[in-house]
């Protein structure tokens, strides 16, 4: 099949992501991989938003802003995202579309009363007739149908399906002048996921134990997702605000729990003083800043990469931390492991920074690996220890780490300049410098083992465009359509950002970043720190995710 | 066998001499050696302040955090380990002031901690501001005019949300602070203790004043009495009733219907969560045909 984009529009409470919901897994259950993506205002009910899906034979990742199908289930929806319409591209709606597009009209509420007998099954008809629009076979809806509200008994789902047929069938009868190709059914299965349901999963696996935070948009499912599923195990608590969140989560893990907290930009603003007290304690715990735009209260359902500059620098005083920003669902687990240990080795705050793209967005992937063998928490071993001190200077800066209560060893943790026992101290003379550099020693070892960029065609390339965390698919997408046209495009995709990795580049390309953000906050990291000339810069700092179209245009 | 000698910290002491502060270090000392619990088996969680130095003082497990923060950190050691007793120790601008906060959310949550509040009326490490209980009126280093605004109350806002032990004592009376103290520790759930602790430097009150306004609560007094607490917590900061104010059977602590699932030993010996659960959760993500 073509790739085909649907956009389903309508108020907030209109029962838009239910639809897309059913769509996409009509998709999925035929065989078809699907991307979903969502933008929505900060409100309960009313407004404009939409769920955006993506579905070709291989898996799309990325979003986009043309539609080929928009389904409206409003007037005021049907007008706001009618541009997003791509020439040709099919209307549905309730209302009358006008002369100028291909349309199906239908009046959903009425449907949903006529034929399931309540209004709450417009939704249903909706769907029936998205179906019937994009060549879906019936059965197909019929069965995600049943499965969907089996749980609510045999009326429901009867009242659903005679209501989706309802939509189904009146589509095709229109849709006799437009015509729709067959979708064939195919075998291949897909895990359909965000990052942030799987970055729980992930922690889970490598035996966190213990999670506080405080709800904000958008970082909230992640704290969700272990109270929904008990089973994995983690003590979950909604703390009163996110410095007791952060403070709780440090007490446990000094007692020796693997902890989490998650939070976006004013929420990790207030954490930042025990983001320093983290470092100076040594003491490990993950963080996910989940961002969104900012300044301040800034746009609370949108997202952003506008944060990188402040995590990196969050915590006053000299201390090393790391910072990680995944891509997709396998790299949100692959750097939840990856956090978990670096933080436990190293025993500092370590930062996962997503935003509310990947928060919101389900992707396709064909399998789903949690990795084998995870990381032990590196405690030391207490019988070897005749004098324990907790901050014992070694040559590597990493001292042996006991939790409280783990033997007789007593372990003393202090957010004053301590010394190797832990004791507040002032000697500038002696400890302070030593602490210093034991602290930074850790920094410096750290920066050997970060693992470089993701590399594609660098070599021989004439532009290389650079980006990190959620823009890979985007930035993959342009660089597959710049070479269709011929031309040498090279990419680097950074998931681990801090410590920098070192990095070799060819001297004689262009190299060119593509962040979410106005002011190049990773080009800027890459000139001071790596040295790398970066000629241009794009930003997207509107709200909505980087796609391929926008990336193109700048570029062009 | 514990002794005293076994809680002896070689930390060299920063409080003034004479500091009532020794008091509260000594009498809670004797606490733990009367209750036989070995050092190992405490930690002290304070934040910053003079009072917040008190757990270098003593050889045990020491979390010093940040100002204010004492109690979500406690809070935090308590569910990772409950057999750990976990004692706040810490002043009231830190404990009332910048972190009132939490404490207000702790009587909520009764996690199994002992709260010690030095109560010295004032800040003393920054040299003599005001603090939430510093009596309207008075002068200070900064208020220079007099406190203009109404001092806190606490351990009256505690008893209203039926916090289940809640005692005030006197760092001038050490016997019976530690009394208070043993009591407190035992107590399961959230205890409150707040100590009468002049400061010496920067007060504005000698410790006779304070010695003059002890009342200690008679022997007659129901300690469930809500009504009779509150009156008696209220008459501070004119006069201070010592003893336990109010006292109520335990109720759930923090945590429990978790700790009910998981088993009763510290997160750290737990296994990781089976593997087949996890790959169950994939499971579900994967649609099928």
């Amino acid at each position: 099949m073509k790739g085909l984009s649907l956009f389903v529009a309508g108020a907030a409470g209109e029962g838009i992501q239910t639809i897309g919901d059913v769509v996409a897994r009509c998709f999925l259950g035929h065989g078809y991989p699907v991307f979903v993506s969502q933008e929505f205002e900060s409100r309960i009910r009313g407004g404009n938003s939409s769920v955006r899906i993506r579905v070709a034979d291989e898996p799309r990742n990325a979003p986009t802003e043309s539609a080929d199908i928009l389904l409206a289930v409003n007037a005021e929806a049907l007008d706001f995202y009618r541009p997003s319409l791509r020439e040709g591209g099919l209307l549905i709606s309730p209302g009358e579309p006008g002369e100028d597009a291909a349309h199906v009209q239908i009046p959903f509420l009425e449907f949903a009363v006529e034929h399931g007998g309540a209004k709450l099954y417009a939704n249903a008809v909706a769907a029936g007739a998205l179906c019937a629009s994009v060549g879906l076979p019936f059965s197909v809806l019929e069965g995600v149908l049943t499965e969907a509200f089996a749980s609510k008994g045999e009326e429901t789902v009867h009242a659903n399906a005679a209501a989706a047929k309802a939509g189904f069938d009146v589509a095709m009868t229109q849709l006799k002048n437009v015509g729709t190709d067959k979708i064939p059914p195919r075998k291949n299965r897909y895990v359909f996921a965000s990052p942030h349901e799987t970055i729980p999963i992930a922690a889970a696996a490598v035996g966190c134990r213990f999670i506080a935070a405080y709800p904000m948009s958008p970082s909230t499912g992640i704290i969700t997702a272990f109270t929904r599923h008990p089973e994995l195990g983690v003590f979950a608590e909604q703390a009163e605000d996110e410095i007791a969140a952060i403070n709780m989560s440090l007490g446990a893990s000094a007692a020796g729990a693997r902890v989490m907290t998650a939070t976006s930009g004013g929420g990790f603003a207030l954490m930042v003083e025990a983001v320093s007290l983290a470092g100076m304690i040594e003491t490990p715990i993950v963080i996910v800043l989940a961002q969104r735009p900012g300044p301040a209260t800034g746009l609370p359902t949108r997202t952003a990469q506008e944060d990188l500059l402040f995590a990196l620098r969050a915590g006053h005083g000299e201390f090393p931390k790391v910072l990680l920003a995944p891509s997709d669902p396998q790299s949100a687990i692959d750097a939840t492991v990856r956090a978990f240990d670096l933080a436990d080795r190293y025993q500092l705050p370590v930062i996962l920074l997503t935003d509310q793209f990947l928060a919101d967005s389900r992707f396709s992937l064909e399998r789903l690996v949690l990795p084998e063998g995870l990381p032990e928490p590196h405690f030391a071993n207490p019988s070897t220890i005749e004098d324990y001190a907790r901050y014992r200077l070694t040559e590597d800066g990493i001292s042996p780490r006991l939790y409280f209560g783990q033997s007789k060893h007593l372990v003393v943790l202090d957010s004053d300049e301590h010394t190797e026992t832990g004791h507040i101290t002032e000697s500038l003379d002696r400890v302070r410098p030593a602490m210093v550099e034991k602290r930074l020693e850790k920094g410096r070892r750290l920066k050997l083992e970060m693992s470089p960029p993701d590399s594609d065609g660098v070599d021989g390339a004439d532009l290389v465009l650079i980006g990190w965390g959620s823009t890979k698919g985007a930035i993959d997408e342009a660089v597959s359509r710049l070479r269709a046209d011929g031309r040498r495009i090279g990419s680097l995709h950074f998931t681990e950002l801090w410590p920098l990795p070192d990095l070799d580049l060819p001297e004689d390309a262009r190299y060119w970043t593509i962040e979410g953000n106005a002011t190049g906050q990773f080009a800027h990291l890459l000139e001071s720190e790596a040295g790398l000339r970066i000629e241009g810069k794009i930003g997207r700092y509107d709200g909505l995710p980087l796609d391929a179209e926008t990336i193109l245009e700048e570029l062009s | 066998m514990t002794t005293i000698e076994d809680y002896r910290s070689d930390v060299a002491n920063q409080w003034c001499p004479g500091c009532p502060n020794y008091g509260i270090l000594a009498a809670l000392q004797r606490a733990l050696v009367d209750l036989t619990l070995a050092p190992h088996e405490v930690c002290l969680v304070s934040g910053i302040g003079q009072a917040a130095k008190l757990p270098h003082y003593l050889r045990v497990n020491i979390f010093n955090g940040l100002h204010g923060r004492a109690i979500p950190a406690a809070i935090g050691i308590h569910v990772a380990h409950p057999q750990m007793k976990t004692i706040v120790t810490s002043g009231d601008g830190d404990l009332y002031g910048e972190g009132g906060n939490h404490l207000l959310h702790a009587f909520r949550r009764n996690p199994d901690i002992t709260v010690v509040i030095h109560n010295n009326q004032i800040y003393a490490l920054t040299k003599g501001q005001a603090a939430p209980t510093t009596p309207r009126g008075e002068r200070t280093r900064l208020q220079f005019d007099g406190v203009e605004v109404d001092p806190t109350r606490m351990l009256a806002t505690a008893i209203i949300h039926d916090c289940t032990f809640i005692a005030r004592g006197f760092a001038g009376e050490i016997e019976g602070l530690a009394e208070i103290l043993k009591r407190a520790i035992e107590h399961p759930g959230l205890s409150l203790v707040e100590v009468i602790q002049p400061c010496i430097t920067w007060g504005n009150h000698p410790v006779e004043w304070y010695r003059e306004r002890i009342d200690p609560i008679g022997e007659d007094h129901d300690p469930t009495d809500r009504a009779r607490a509150i009156s008696l917590a209220l008459r501070a900061p004119d006069r201070f009733a010592t003893g336990i104010l109010y006292e109520l059977p335990p109720r759930p602590t923090f945590a429990a219907s978790y700790r009910e699932r998981i088993g009763h030993g510290p997160l750290a010996a737990l296994h990781p969560v089976d593997r087949s659960i996890l790959n169950a959760h994939i499971e579900r993500m994967t649609v099928s045909v």
